[in-house]
């Protein structure tokens, strides 16, 4: 199946644009648009390369070693990889039920993981183009100028990714690649001193999580008409969903609705995956296209993350992120909100819900609980989901008599958004390039809207305004017309 | 100056007859490094880490009976130089990859890269391919992390009697087996409570589904140096 812009017609008559971050966190993405003499978007492709060696390389290795060796995939959120995996092994080891102080421990280290995730996405690498603008200068889009223009704003993202690490460290030893979460529960629990270490400072973070969903909406609205407008387009969504209909980021039934909010498939447990999601493959590109079955490669693509999650849910289950839920969805009278930059907003909404189980999780004793892990009776395939900051994320093994993985299966939300950011860059392409000449700032707005969905695609010294670009614009015959390039240290040249 | 004593870095260290140097030390409380030795299993003296200078002269710690007079050096800058090259090498022939490793924090491979300052692996990679053998129930044998020290062989052979462990091959291609037909492990009579079980020093033979359970912060070199461990052990 082919979309609007996604194939030219005869694309050998075309100059080529592409969009190349040289260094990057997971994967490797590019974007690749072609334009006509008259700089006419012909065709607008995000080409994504997944890391796939993994599922390769875990063959063999005892399945115990799963939840530690995956965290290695993302530099961003390892954390996901980590419970994603423990939750399949869950299923390996026959621990149906994880006990109170496991369960709880593991949710306060996700939303650990969410705070710190979502902090990081928002202030340092999404603030700067949200608060300056997307066509502004290229050395004030950082997280530095951010500190210099709105000191208080950069200063609560830096606590609050700061205070999500803590979580995750006393959590699971370490702030990145611990080792928590193992088959059947966890390997510690939290101290009083540790806990009381954290209740210090929770209040604030409730309050400037808070705080942060205000600003995100802020700036969502002061031009609503240009932000909900931007990259634009309708999909299908889908997220975890608890069994009452609670947003429930660590557990649930998987929930999907279409564009216009009606269910597809609801409380479906996710081990079955495979019957109702399917990965469609293009030749233009490494990375699967999943769609839902039921409704095949054309119209069964869909959106995960945030923004899915936040239309999703029935309600969110903590007073003040439910309190911004019902804001949000006024915006939408009555229907789904679709626009990409809308994401940052619900974002900001799931960081306060992160905050508030956090701090209901440090009142619970049960966190400090010595019953730790559980077993049953041994199973040959497990499967695990989580909502992942970025969105649903699937971990699928399978192991021998001898503990041994014979089979890895992951989808991570990247793959499962691969669509949406096609689609999101060709409405951008669209709207903002199509006619003109083809300049850095220009180029911004491609990268904003991958922003919107993705951090991971965008490179991580971009939050120091660095991110190492290539665009080059070349004729038929590949020679190169014009070139503009940002090196890593954030200067701009041009010139062929 | 008695007869029954020695030199090490300027300190006098007694010994009794028929000791090591290593014995010695480490009865002193001197720390000389090492991998392959283990105080309850006869001296093997291969992977050389011990390495000390005797009167000038270069001799493994582990096997050179203590003599009346000697003058060692072991804490030198140059000797622990060799000997983090040694570390580097044992790393860059296997397959040891310290994050996802259940013996890290517990591994006296990665303890003596820590405590000589091995800061990268210096050398090329060998990237070996070795099959993991899961075929025991309740024991995994994955040679990726092997340094053939023999200590499961000695412990097999010498104190459970069993012999599940021998060496094969020469050089560099110089690696352990198994002693059964099928050459699984799996199908030998190793127990989970032999000396040979417990016995490795890094992460190549280990108790299945323990992976990992002892948090970070509570492991063996957490806290501690491996000379730190390993002298207390003394005491
Ligand atoms: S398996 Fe362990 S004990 Fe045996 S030789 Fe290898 S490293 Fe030494
Ligand atoms: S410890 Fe002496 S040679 Fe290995």
């Amino acid at each position: 199946m082919s979309f609007e812009l996604e194939t030219a017609k005869e694309p050998e008559k075309l100059k080529r644009v592409v969009i190349e971050p040289v260094s990057r966190v997971e994967g490797h993405g590019k974007v690749t648009i072609l334009l006509d003499d008259e700089n006419r978007v012909h065709q607008v492709r995000l080409h994504i390369v997944e890391f796939r060696g993994f599922e390769r390389f875990i063959q063999g290795r005892p399945y115990w070693e799963a939840p530690v060796m995956v965290q290695r995939l993302c530099g961003i959120c390892p954390v996901s990889h980590h419970l994603a995996a423990a939750k399949a092994i869950d299923v390996l080891v026959g621990a149906k039920h994880l006990t109170p102080a496991a369960e709880k421990l593991r949710r306060l280290m996700h939303y650990g993981q969410i705070l710190q995730s979502h902090a990081l996405h928002f202030f340092h690498l999404a603030s700067p183009d949200l608060l300056f603008g997307f066509d502004s200068d290229i050395a004030k889009r950082n997280i530095v100028a951010v500190a210099a223009a709105y000191p208080e704003i950069a200063k609560q993202g830096v606590l609050l990714r700061k205070f999500g690490q803590e979580v995750i460290r006393l959590t699971a030893g370490k702030r990145v690649h611990g080792t928590g979460a193992i088959p059947g529960g966890m390997n510690k629990n939290l101290s009083k001193e540790e806990r009381a270490e954290l209740l210090k400072d929770i209040y604030h973070m409730v309050a400037w999580s808070r705080d942060a969903v205000h600003l995100a909406k802020k700036l969502y609205v002061e031009d609503l008409e240009r932000n909900s407008q931007f990259g634009y387009f309708r999909s299908s969504t889908m997220g975890l969903i608890r069994a009452d209909g609670a947003l429930d980021l660590y557990h649930g039934g998987l929930r999907a609705k279409d564009a216009m909010g009606q269910p597809i498939f609801d409380h479906v447990d996710y081990s079955g995956y495979n019957d109702v999601i399917n990965e469609e493959v293009k030749s233009w590109s490494y990375m699967k296209f999943p769609f839902f079955t039921a409704k095949g490669t054309e119209e069964g693509w869909y959106k995960v993350g945030p923004l899915a999650r936040v239309n999703n849910c029935d309600f969110i289950p903590t007073p003040l992120a439910e309190a911004e839920r019902h804001d949000f969805v006024a915006y939408g009278s009555g229907f789904p909100i679709h626009s990409p930059l809308a994401y940052h907003w619900a974002r900001m909404i799931e960081m306060l819900h992160a905050a508030e189980v956090i701090k209901d999780l440090l009142h619970d004793d049960d966190i400090s609980g010595s019953d730790l892990v559980t077993q049953g009776e041994r199973a040959l395939e497990g499967v695990g989901v989580i909502e992942a900051p970025r969105g649903t994320l699937f971990h699928h093994y399978r192991v021998d008599e001898n503990d041994q993985i014979t089979m890895a299966n992951l989808i991570v939300s990247t793959t499962s958004n691969n669509h949406a950011m096609n689609e999101a860059v060709r409405q951008v392409a669209k709207q903002y390039l199509d006619g003109h000449t083809v300049t850095e700032p220009l180029l911004n707005h491609i990268e904003v809207v991958i922003r919107a969905f993705d951090p991971c695609l965008s490179c991580a010294t971009h939050a120091l305004g660095k991110m190492p670009l290539m665009v080059e614009i070349l004729d038929a015959e590949g020679g190169a017309l014009d070139r503009v390039y940002k090196d890593g240290s954030g200067d701009v040249g041009c010139g062929a | 100056m008695s007869d029954n004593t020695i030199n090490i870095d300027g300190q006098t260290v007694p010994f009794l007859p028929g000791q090591t140097i290593m014995e010695a030390a480490m009865a002193a409380e001197v720390y000389i490094p090492h991998l392959c030795h283990n105080p309850e299993f006869t001296p093997h003296g291969s992977c050389k880490l011990c390495t000390v200078s005797v009167n000038g002269r270069s001799a493994a710690a582990c096997t050179m009976p203590a003599a009346a007079g000697q003058q060692i050096l072991n804490n030198t800058e140059e000797l622990n130089a060799n000997r983090r090259a040694l570390v580097q090498m044992l790393f860059v022939e296997g397959n040891h990859f310290c994050p996802f490793c259940e013996k890290s924090g517990n591994c006296q491979l990665q303890a003596l890269g820590y405590y000589l300052g091995m800061m990268d692996p210096h050398y090329n990679h060998f990237y070996p391919a070795r099959a993991v053998d899961g075929s025991h129930p309740d024991v995994l044998l994955d040679l990726n992390r092997c340094i053939m020290c023999e200590l499961c062989v000695r412990a097999s052979r010498d104190v459970d009697g069993k012999n599940v462990f021998g060496l094969t091959g020469r050089g560099i291609h110089t690696h352990i087996t198994v002693n059964s037909p099928s050459g699984r492990l799996g199908d030998t009579n190793l127990a989970v409570s032999d000396k040979a079980a417990e016995v490795c020093p890094v992460g190549a033979i280990i108790k299945k589904r323990h992976g990992f359970a002892v948090p970070i912060g509570e492991r063996l070199y957490d806290h501690k140096t491996i000379r730190e461990v390993q002298t207390e052990a003394h005491k």
